[in-house]
């Protein structure tokens, strides 16, 4: 360990640039993760700022706040910052940080790569969020970005899709990087089927990411040449079909509704063996059901379109293909609570995340199934109770396990313990506040209120102002995570290597916070 | 046990308090569901015998559901309060058993099987529209509907009748805010109705949640609808189809009247068609 430690120092030595020019031409994981997980961290505040204006003109039945084209703005502008500059850039924030960490590598195996496809997003995201203020506003057709309507965009359009572009290439390179680290830079000893979970989830999430984005830049492309040069391919009177767009978008969107929850999966499976102080029951049953879940994954896309005109064959084959990811999902649950069975279970927060995560992605998960049920999902599709479902599995889902996934790596990262205290009540409040906002939008959705409208009948208001109550309080309570984050890395209590005590696994074996190049000698595996 | 590890175990005491205030916070939205009337909770049971089986497998999946939801957060609550370090107990150290994998892979295998057959039998029965005895086609526009009665050949616009004054909170909301056009769809009761769905511009999508009827109207193409409804009554729906900036200013609105009634009304319609 001294050995390391003093690498560590001599590596300080000979690395050169200092202040904005280390993070700019920085080619080492660790930063390359953190700054990741600021960008996700600034995004989630203005992604969260977005969905604050669309609960404010929510809150009470009328028009008071805003024109209705600038809340579709917001809707569709909230759903492509929360899911391409949060969820996303956060799992490849956590994938650079720990993947070297967990299999025993330096760094991750396309230093160079890694930097350009950070360094890429903050240009997308700038030029996506720069359309609010162009001619026509920014793009109102709904992140799925439906021909005709989204062609309907005014000077936005061309950058919005630009933008979408340069996501999609830094989310492929970021693939390619974690793939080719996990395959080649493992640790000796470190077979495949001794991977973390969390190295698992990532590895089949790079491969649904390599597969997808690709789909979605053909799709996005299609509708600028659509636009601007003359071509028919979504345009029916040129015959086209605006119904191709769905299934080629859904073709790239509900893997990467995987994309955005399978490393959650990982986080939860390394948290809850750790604070159960018992092995993770069924560490190969869990392998095999993220990989069923990734396969299916590829072939229930059109559940998102049952309402659209599909033949009953159509419908009847995403019907039960879609049922049937109730299975391994199923499988992965039941294991987590075995895990928890007969152990020896204490509560910091990030034992708390995961919990809270288990049981309301669950709850996603109930009413994803019953989204299944096509005949019952002519009922359901397009209203408040698709927003209450992904919701569920989005925000008590992937953002829960990215706040307990922070919790329980932050000592490790920064050497100083999170006021603990300060860290449950941030649970608790977010937990309460998650609830109050979502879980009404199950009754209004089922008692017939559509999705993305501003305004709306005077029987839901009761629920609409509970829920815009809730989306305030569980917004401000993310000040205090960031509070708690800023707090940490300048100071607390010392970590130990190890930081809990029934933490498993090669990066605890290292120092917090652990040296610049993390394994210079390769780590002996058990 | 270290003091370090003592001070990150919870309070037990502070968190039995936040979850009282959970607890109450959950009551009282309860008891305001209550007070606002089921109506407002939950799909309605509507007036066609699809929409009754709809809500049926709706309410039989949602049983389903709470059923596995007790089973398995009951189990993890157990262990919750059983296993927990604070109770002195030392952890197990099982880690796989292939018998209750494969236990808790085939039972809900079995399960999803037991609710995918009445699904099935429900979609076949929704989706065949033979035998049908009249036809309406049904236009979205940005943002108004358009219904055209094909055996009588006449047709017409349906708008918003809400007041821009009651939108922009100037004058009083009315009990049917928002839910209110200036000409209705008048359908007959007791008779299988053939509905043709498009659009003109962008994509619609025509819902009416007491009828269990939805579908997207999409430019250049014609989706096929049926209903059969047995009560008179006003239905009212909306748009559920992003469609623009006045997407949720396209509301749908239906009157079913009895057959007699609704050969009176044709004949108002078709003799002013005429003039």
């Amino acid at each position: 360990m001294s050995e390391i430690a003093a690498d560590a120092h001599d590596d300080h030595h000979d690395y050169h640039p200092s202040g904005l020019w280390r993070w700019v031409t920085t080619t080492n994981h660790k930063d390359i993760g953190t700054l990741y997980l600021w960008l996700a961290m600034i995004m989630f505040f203005i992604g969260g700022a977005m969905a604050l204006v669309i609960r404010t003109e929510l809150f009470s039945p009328g028009l008071q706040f805003v024109d209705p084209q600038f809340f579709n703005s917001m809707t569709t502008l909230h759903a492509l910052v929360m899911i391409f500059g949060v969820v996303m850039p956060a799992f490849t924030g956590l994938a650079n940080w720990q993947i070297p960490l967990m299999v025993g590598a330096t760094d991750m195996a396309l230093p160079r790569l890694n930097n350009w496809s950070f360094w890429i997003l903050p240009f997308a995201f700038t030029m996506l969020l720069s359309t609010l203020f162009m001619d026509g506003g920014g793009p109102a057709g709904g992140w799925t970005l439906y021909p005709p309507l989204t062609l309907q965009t005014g000077d936005a359009l061309p950058f919005v899709i630009f933008s979408i572009h340069f996501m999609g290439m830094s989310s492929i390179m970021g693939a390619i990087n974690v793939i080719a680290t996990i395959i080649n830079m493992r640790a000796p000893g470190m077979h495949m089927m001794k991977m973390p979970l969390f190295v698992w989830t990532w590895l089949i999430t790079a491969f649904l990411l390599i597969a997808v984005m690709p789909v979605l830049a053909g799709g996005v492309t299609m509708l600028l040449t659509d636009k601007f040069f003359g071509t028919s391919f979504f345009n029916a009177a040129g015959g086209g079909d605006p119904v191709m767009f769905q299934h080629i978008f859904w073709f790239f969107g509900h893997p990467e509704v995987y994309i955005l929850i399978l490393p959650s999966f990982g986080v939860v499976s390394s948290i809850l063996p750790t604070f159960s102080r018992k092995p993770l029951f069924g560490y190969s049953s869990m392998v095999y059901a993220t990989a069923s879940i990734a396969f299916l994954s590829f072939v229930v896309w059109a559940h998102h379109m049952f309402t659209v005109g599909m033949p009953l064959a159509g419908e009847l084959f995403f019907m039960f293909a879609t049922m049937l990811i109730a299975v391994p999902t199923g499988v992965k649950v039941f294991n987590w609570v075995a895990t928890m069975w007969r152990g020896s279970m204490t509560f910091e927060t990030p034992m708390l995340f995961a919990i809270g995560f288990i049981i309301m992605f669950t709850i996603g998960g109930f009413s994803g199934l019953m989204l299944a049920i096509v005949p019952a999902d002519f009922q359901y599709h397009d209203s408040y109770f698709v927003v209450a479902h992904f919701h569920y599995v989005l925000v008590p889902g992937s953002i829960f396990a990215i706040m307990a996934a922070v919790y329980y790596w932050l000592p490790k990262w920064t050497g100083n313990h999170y006021p603990e205290r300060l860290g449950k009540w941030h649970f608790w409040l977010s937990t309460i506040f998650v609830n109050l906002t979502f879980f009404p939008m199950h009754f209004v959705g089922l008692a017939g209120m559509p999705r993305r409208i501003p305004d709306y009948a005077l029987q839901f208001a009761d629920y609409n102002m509970l829920a815009s109550v809730g989306a305030f309080g569980f917004g401000f309570a993310q000040l205090l995570f960031l509070y708690i984050v800023l707090v940490t890395i300048r100071g607390g209590e010392k970590a130990t290597d190890r930081v809990w005590e029934g933490a498993e696994g090669l990066e605890w074996t290292l120092p917090s916070p652990p040296p610049y190049h993390s394994f210079t000698t390769p780590p002996v595996i058990r | 046990m270290s003091e370090e590890i003592r001070r990150m175990l919870p309070n037990l005491r502070s968190l039995l308090n936040l979850r009282r205030f959970a607890a109450v916070v959950f009551l009282l939205s309860f008891a305001g569901a209550a007070q606002a009337g089921w109506d407002t909770l939950n799909m309605p049971v509507g007036v066609t015998e699809v929409s009754r089986i709809v809500y049926d497998l709706h309410m039989l999946i949602f049983w389903i559901c709470v059923a596995i939801g007790i089973i398995v957060f009951g189990a993890m609550f157990y262990s919750i309060l059983m296993h927990r370090k604070s109770r002195g107990v030392t952890a197990s150290t099982f880690h796989e058993s292939t018998t209750v994998e494969v236990i808790w892979t085939v039972i809900p295998f079995i399960i999803l099987v037991a609710m995918a057959v009445p699904a099935t039998a429900t979609l076949i029965k929704m989706e065949d529209s033979g035998e049908s005895e009249m036809t309406i086609k049904i236009t979205g526009y940005q943002w108004l509907w358009r219904y055209d009665y094909l055996d009588h050949d006449f047709g017409f616009y349906s708008f918003l009748a809400t007041s821009r004054e009651a939108i922009r909170d100037q004058a009083e909301k009315d009990e049917n805010y928002l839910l209110e056009v200036d000409r209705p769809l008048v359908i007959p009761t007791g008779t299988k109705i053939r509905m043709l769905v498009t659009a003109n511009d962008v994509i619609h999508a025509w819902w009416l949640p007491d009828l269990a009827l939805k579908r997207d109207a999409v430019p250049g193409f014609i989706n096929e609808l049926w209903t059969l409804v047995e009560t008179p009554g006003i239905y009212r729906g909306q748009c559920a189809e992003l469609c623009g900036r006045d997407h949720g200013f396209m509301p749908i609105e239906v009157h079913a009247v009895p057959p007699d009634a609704y050969r009176a009304w044709v004949e108002e319609q078709t003799a002013s068609a005429t003039e």
